[in-house]
């Protein structure tokens, strides 16, 4: 097809994939560029953004870790500590004790103890929950909002595409940066963060 | 009771405040009398960059090696063990992810979107082993790729798929790229991360239906070596193009091909090509024919691909999350279905107008018309020139690995003769040194 060689030896063969080859690398250099120069920005990582969060039961089963890496967290800044607290009870208890009955938490996660009169503090024992969201649900409902969900970065495997957030009904989950990979509703971000 | 104060308090006060602000504090957070420390909220960080730092250096020193291992040692034992140790890092260790194949998705997401920017460790991912494909050949496949590594150890009886079946099987590869740039590029889905066959492997738990395709994939790598490779894998498609272009690239045999066949069945993924008899004469005329009419069809095939493509909008945009919002919401208004969704209770909580919701959805449409006529005019391209090489004579007088094929596994090696005598030389003058 083009053996015809001139005096220097190149066919036309040759001249052609080293042209090609030329566009490749300057186009994949170009690439890098614009990569390096559009991203300033380190890692990010998934989060609950907990305003958008409806809590609806998703994060506990369409996460692809055996237990979810979504867990509920207590925002004890702007807790109410109130004594019938509905992210610990049941929309309608039988009684108001730590009956296993009464709880809203299906694994009976939150422990709850007497501080002062009327208050109560409530914990979540990480272990046990597993970010089905029913207590952020009754808090959300009749509370302050002080349960909602995160994405515990000590378990969560960073997906590139998080099933969770492919699965989410109100567009919650969101990249964030990874310096500031917690979104808290009440406490900024500096409190407490080491 | 102090309870059913508490409650009915609880109703008014979230009456009075539910339209102003939602979840605010209803209960004001008490003053303790007594000595009581609120606890600290717990917040374990997550991986810190360094680490992915790590990664990205592990990738390049890993390709220098395989690189070297392919063209210089040329031992397929020593790919093999690199291979092996390459699925433990980035497979079982680092859980698959962040990957060169799932990077395209990341790369087009942040060409396209203004607010979205990959992370410099997913760019130096894809970008490297494409730098490595260009001059070396496709090294990345044989040795670093965990996905590669995990097909190539159930190889175990190869069968030879016919050139044309394989050209035909390929077809999938061109569209999964191009199905994923446009998913990506629209912002709906990373298609490669949500239907990666081999990711559950790595962290031994997953989705079902991908461990079962993963299964199968694995099952039918024991006949057909490398099935997601060859047919499937987009990033494949990328190397392959490059690895054609390769300044340097594996070669059977370390010095002259003599022709004696001996390597002829020692690729179990088909990419050695046998040398080819004299240009036949008579075919000439029609050949050129044929040439022709494939060099016509090709702007057709592209049209017709990009208008059917086009036309498919409504249903490509599904995958877009805002698009299955839009048309929930439209059944619900149109009263076409009587129940809700979690997703359209949670549009409605937010109060935006439903026009405004078909805006953006008709919007992200648009998007897709103009995506659709790309991908198809992509495909009918892709097709076209496929049809075209097929029917290209290439003079061909020695066995050589096809420079888009070859995985650069090296098992051809041990095969050739000249790289026997090369070897027993090797060791002559290792023995009297």
């Amino acid at each position: 097809m083009a053996e015809d060689k001139n005096e220097n030896g190149v066919t036309r063969r040759h001249l052609l994939k080293d042209g090609c080859f030329g566009a490749c690398l300057a186009g994949l250099a170009s690439l890098a560029g614009f990569l390096t120069g559009k991203s300033n920005a380190g890692d990010t990582v998934w989060q609950i953004e907990p305003n958008i969060c409806i809590a609806c039961g998703n994060c506990a089963t369409h996460c692809v870790l055996e237990v979810s890496a979504v867990k509920c967290m207590h925002d004890f800044e702007i807790c109410g500590y109130c004594e019938i607290c509905f992210g610990f009870f049941e929309p309608e208890p039988f009684d108001i004790t730590e009956g296993a009955e009464n709880q809203a938490c299906p694994t009976g996660a939150i422990k709850r103890k007497y501080i002062d009169e009327p208050y109560y503090e409530y914990t979540i024992d990480e272990s046990l929950c597993i970010g089905c969201g029913k207590c952020v649900k009754g808090c959300n409902a009749f509370g302050n909002g002080a349960l909602f969900l995160q994405v515990r970065h000590d378990r969560c495997l960073n997906c590139n595409e998080c099933s969770i957030a492919a699965a989410c009904p109100s567009g919650a989950f969101k990249r964030v940066p990874a310096d500031r990979p917690y979104i808290l509703k009440g406490t900024p971000w500096e409190v407490g963060h080491a | 009771m102090i309870r059913f104060r508490h409650i009915i308090i609880a109703i008014i006060v979230f009456l009075y405040f539910a339209a102003v602000v939602s979840a605010a504090e209803r209960f004001p957070p008490p003053e303790f009398e007594v000595d009581y420390e609120r606890p600290t909220i717990e917040r374990p960080s997550p991986r810190q960059d360094i680490y992915e730092y790590i990664d990205a250096v592990v990738l390049l020193a890993a390709l220098i090696l395989a690189s070297y291992l392919v063209l210089k040692v040329r031992s397929r034992r020593a790919i093999f063990v690199l291979m092996v140790l390459s699925l433990i890092y980035f497979g079982f260790w680092r859980k698959g992810c962040v990957c060169p194949i799932g990077a395209i998705q990341n790369i087009v997401m942040s060409i396209f979107d203004r607010d979205y920017a990959a992370p410099i460790t997913v760019s130096v991912f894809f970008l490297l082993p494409l730098v490595f494909t260009l001059f070396f050949g496709r090294t990345f496949c044989a040795a670093v790729c965990p996905l590669g590594a995990l097909q190539d150890l159930v190889c175990f009886r190869p069968v030879s798929v016919p050139g044309w079946l394989e050209s035909a099987l390929r077809t999938f590869a061109y569209l999964y790229l191009g199905l994923a740039v446009l998913f990506a590029a629209t912002g709906s889905a990373f298609l490669i991360c949500r239907y990666d066959p081999f990711v559950a492997f790595f962290r031994i738990s997953g989705n079902l239906n991908i461990l079962i395709i993963g299964v199968c994939f694995l099952v039918v790598g024991i006949f057909v070596g490398r099935p997601y490779c060859r047919f499937f894998c987009p990033y494949g498609v990328l190397l392959r193009q490059l690895s054609r272009l390769s300044k340097w690239r594996v070669t059977i045999t370390p010095d002259e091909c003599i022709g004696c066949r001996l390597c002829e069945d020692s690729c179990p993924y088909g990419a050695i090509r046998k040398p080819t008899a004299e240009w036949p004469a008579d075919e000439y005329d029609r050949a050129k024919k044929r040439l022709a009419f494939l060099i016509i069809l090709l702007p057709v095939l592209i049209f017709l691909g990009g208008w059917a493509c086009a036309h498919l909008k409504n249903v490509t945009s599904r995958m877009h999350s805002t698009v299955r919002l839009a048309e929930r919401i439209y059944l619900e208004q149109a009263g076409k279905v009587k129940d809700t969704t979690d997703a359209s209770l949670a549009f409605r909580a937010t109060g935006e107008e439903v026009e405004k919701l078909y805006d953006r959805a008709s919007h992200i449409r648009d998007k897709f018309w103009l995506g659709g006529w790309l991908l198809g005019g992509y495909m009918g391209l892709v097709i076209g020139l496929k049809l075209i090489a097929v029917s290209l004579f290439r003079q061909r007088t020695d066995y050589e690995p096809d420079r888009a094929d070859c995985l650069a596994c090296g098992r051809c090696f041990k095969f050739c003769p000249k790289e026997r005598e090369r070897l027993s030389k090797a060791k002559e003058l290792v023995g009297q040194s």
